[in-house]
């Protein structure tokens, strides 16, 4: 399974991706922004980090560079793409999952533990937890409220991934903090599986989202 | 022509505009009492083109396809002709 690692100008979760994917059982292969052939790969990860330093808006930039076509044509290919935390901004930029991820009710960087419902199993990298299996990851972001203004589709087609349960910490509408597009195959979320994927970490909690991708 | 362009993006009404109550706490702390503080980006270039509405129909994908994020902004579109020198 060779799935790509984007990486732009500001990104710093790659090579954490990267560990994870190869603790999973992947073929990780790092793929640079000008990138716009990426048929190659069998899947797709956007890390975190701040591209072009978040100016505009978060993911704003990211969100118009060639490799990007790359992605959409990845997607067409009904193949997994996983965007986390400013990888996840970005792919609600390119418009690939709804709604959007702005800036935190309180407007601080946001570093902490979570507890999160996992509300849905169809996408591959929730499809080795239970529904509403509650999981400990990590979040670090500035703008990861998630606002919508159409709740009702995003629930009438199973497009929550994940939830904060019990604390909201940054404001998301109905506290969600993880959205699929319509296929499920396409995914956006604010926490960082990658970074709770080794017990050594405080959890590996996240690794099922690599070995979700490793076996689609 | 040479034109100067002026782009005004602002939080669509009723979204939580986080900067903005910040700002409004903190002039409290200074004992100022206002309402109804708003933040807004002002992004200015200059460009080329045949007519202002020529200049409109570039900004104005700019604005949809780069500048805003159609989900949560309002914008303003500002042309000015620019002065002989």
């Amino acid at each position: 399974m060779k799935v790509g690692v984007i990486r732009f100008p500001g990104s710093n979760c790659d090579r954490d991706v990267y560990h994870a994917l190869e603790l999973a059982g992947g073929e990780p292969e790092f793929i640079w922004w000008n990138q716009k052939d990426i048929s190659h790969l069998d899947a797709a990860v956007i890390p975190g980090g701040f591209s072009y330093g978040d100016y505009l808006r978060a993911g704003a930039i990211a969100a118009i560079t060639p490799v990007i076509e790359g992605i959409k044509s990845l997607v067409k290919d009904e193949k997994p793409v996983l965007g986390i935390c400013n990888g996840a901004q970005i792919l609600a930029e390119v418009g690939l999952v709804p709604g959007v991820f702005t800036v935190n009710e309180n407007p601080k960087f946001n570093c902490q533990w979570t507890q999160l419902k996992v509300k849905t199993k169809r996408t591959p990298f929730t499809s080795g937890y239970s529904k509403d299996e509650i999981i400990k990851l990590p979040v670090a972001h500035a703008e990861g409220r998630y606002f919508n203004e159409n709740m009702e589709s995003l629930k009438e087609n199973d497009q929550i991934v994940l939830q904060f349960e019990g604390e909201n910490p940054n404001g998301s509408m109905e506290s969600i903090t993880g959205v699929c597009d319509e296929t499920g195959l396409v995914c956006a979320v604010m926490p960082h599986p990658e970074r709770a994927s080794e017990l050594i970490l405080g959890s590996d909690d996240g690794l099922k989202f690599f070995k979700g991708i490793v076996n689609y | 022509m040479k034109y100067d362009v002026e782009v005004k993006i602002s939080l669509k009404k009723g979204m939580l505009n986080p900067e903005a109550s910040t700002i409004q706490r903190a002039l409290a702390l200074l004992g100022y009492e206002v309402q109804d503080t708003d933040t807004v980006n002002i992004v200015k270039f200059s460009m080329d083109e045949e007519d202002t509405n020529a200049v409109e129909k570039e900004v104005d994908d700019m604005c949809q396809r780069l500048l805003c994020n159609p989900v949560i902004h309002n914008y303003e579109i500002q042309i000015s002709p620019m002065r002989d020198e």
